[in-house]
């Protein structure tokens, strides 16, 4: 398999990250853990977005994918790392192959609304749900990675840290292929001009359906993740605002590259952290101005930032 | 001769407006057939209906003797009938390159590749050979929307032919082109329409494109064909005079362009 220099530029950072592991305190690994998988779902939005399609909703593959590796410990003896992850992918894709079938039928503000409901019919459930801890959730089983259990504590959450980086770069390649292929291409057509996609003998419907499908796999593995990191699961991860929030990362990295969202949720977790830190009752409105700002003046997202240094464009 | 296309009592109406009544139309293989009518006489809706974009209220269309009603553009595309559009259906934010190599992609499988290239060697090597045969390779790495209107109807007709249609229907060619490149870009089109083999069906206002390119002429008017036949004929005959060219000058008449 030959790489290009996107794809090596992305293990070496990778690398790095990993390394940089190795000396940061706990807290900072934590941090850019949850980032880094809340930037896998936000992917996911991406991939649609590029297709026309914006998915205010994916906060229900989020849940399913950190439910699934949730409940895998807790009810199925399922406590190989990898194996929860994959099995939340699976369940991801079984999903979205059935809402898939209603959802791709629509565009615009209609499939963002449908995507949302979706979520929101989740979050009912599990709100309902007394088995599964209803509001306030429950605690993810101890795992193991191979047959090897992590110590708890700074061992558990450093090879979480480093499961993360591994699968974002593993993700980011074959997204950053996928943008390239036929399949990615094709949808960003369907994005610019549907009509004569059509007419190319193409169906745009099985297209966004495709990429529907691929952008819950890949979303569900930043959730199963993210309940890995933090050792708990509740309804919250289905709610509206989870999903808002992933459309606002993908605003403020844009869809220049597939390295935007992970900068992103990186400079949102930031953000966030240090605006609940010294405004903690205004720390939305910190986040609103760093939107407004970004659309502003970065209307192609903070990746604006990185394609205008290469081209050599002023701002 | 073989026919490739038939409607059978072909009616499209929207409420009380009846934009299609009781069309019988046989073009047959390797055709050039005008399509000519005043503005709302049908003719778009006579493309859209037999390309799949418009359901027909009633009547039957056969290609290649096999029915196509009720067919997605898609399937009626993949079946061998390409279209163009009044105005191009290209890729804005694309490059012209770009437009035909997803083309390429799209005549190539109807299930594009997950993870292979699209941009491959031997896909833009096809590509750069269209821009030749079209000459539009000056804008080859030109964005579609910043490239003149001719140009774009070329690339928009380019990527119709490159799914190696039998049929091709062309929606005004030549609208929103000025005069002096009419006949560079029909001749371009008739060139390439020619070496494909392909049986031509287009919708034209100007007469003296129709009367240069067209073996056979159909007359619409208020959704109905009012008359079928050659040029000279067609365009001599008084009730096309009175309701669709008006009583212009005869000019010479002539079979396609060098």
């Amino acid at each position: 398999m030959r790489l290009d220099k996107t794809e090596i530029s992305l293990g070496l950072i990778a690398l790095a990250c990993v390394l940089f592991g190795f000396v940061s305190p706990g807290w900072l690994i934590f941090l850019l853990t949850i980032a880094l998988a809340k930037a896998l779902v936000v992917q996911g939005v991406v991939m649609q977005m590029r297709s026309g399609l914006v998915s205010f909703g994916q906060g229900l593959f989020y849940c399913i994918g950190g439910y699934t590796v949730g409940m895998g410990g807790q009810f199925f003896g399922i406590h190989d790392a990898i194996a929860a992850l994959s099995l939340g992918m699976f369940v991801a894709i079984v999903v979205a192959m059935l809402l898939g079938l209603l959802l791709t039928r629509y565009r615009e503000i209609f499939f963002a609304m449908l995507s949302l409901a979706f979520s929101m019919i989740l979050f009912g459930i599990l709100v309902k749900s007394q088995e599964l801890g209803s509001t306030d959730g429950f605690n993810v089983h101890d795992w193991t990675l191979f047959g090897w259990a992590p110590e708890a504590g700074a061992g558990s959450q450093h090879t979480v840290f480093t499961m993360t980086v591994v699968s974002g770069l593993i993700v980011a390649v074959l997204i950053h292929r996928y943008t390239k292929a036929g399949i990615g291409v094709i949808c960003e057509a369907v994005r610019e001009n549907e009509v004569r996609v059509e007419y190319l003998g193409l169906s745009p419907r099985w297209l966004l359906y495709g990429n529907y499908v691929a952008a819950a796999a890949v979303s569900a593995l930043g959730g199963g993740l993210t309940a890995l990191a933090t050792g708990h699961v509740d309804p919250e991860m289905a709610y509206w605002t989870t999903s808002g929030e992933f459309v606002f990362i993908a605003l403020l990295g844009g869809l220049g590259h597939v390295a935007a969202p992970f900068i992103a949720a990186i400079v949102f977790s930031f953000v966030r952290t240090y605006a609940i830190e010294f405004v903690p009752h205004t720390w939305q409105m910190i986040l609103g101005f760093t939107l407004l700002a970004v659309i502003i003046f970065l209307p192609k997202g903070l990746w604006s930032l990185v394609s205008r240094e290469k081209t050599g464009e002023r701002a | 001769m073989t026919c490739i296309l038939e409607t059978r009592s072909l009616n499209k109406e929207f409420g009380a407006v009846i934009a299609a009544k009781d069309l019988n139309v046989q073009i047959n293989k390797g055709e050039v057939v005008g399509v000519i009518g005043s503005n709302g006489a049908g003719k778009t809706t006579f493309i859209n209906m037999v390309t799949g974009y418009l359901k027909p209220t009633r009547g039957e269309i056969l290609f290649n003797g096999k029915s196509i009603m009720g067919h997605s553009p898609r399937a009626i595309t993949r079946a061998g009938m390409a279209r163009s559009f009044q105005v191009a259906q290209l890729f804005p934010e694309m490059t012209v390159l770009d437009n035909l190599i997803v083309a390429l992609a799209a005549a190539e499988s109807a299930r594009p590749s997950f993870l292979s290239p699209l941009r491959s060697d031997a896909r833009i090597a096809r590509a750069e050979e269209i821009l030749k045969e079209f000459g539009v390779e000056n804008y080859r790495n030109s964005l579609v929307t910043a490239v003149p209107q001719g140009a774009r109807k070329l690339v928009d007709i380019a990527m119709a032919l490159i799914g190696n249609p039998q049929m091709l229907l062309l929606d005004e060619p030549t609208s929103g082109v000025s005069v002096d490149e009419k006949t560079d870009l029909m001749d371009t089109v008739m060139n390439a329409v020619r070496q494909h083999g392909v049986t031509v069906l287009f919708v034209e206002h100007d007469m003296d494109v129709v009367e240069r390119y067209v073996s056979r002429v159909l007359a619409f008017y208020s959704g109905e064909i009012i008359a079928d036949g050659e040029p000279a004929a067609v365009l001599a005959d008084q009730q096309v005079r009175d309701l669709v060219t008006g009583h212009r000058p005869t000019t010479k008449q002539g079979n396609g362009a060098s």
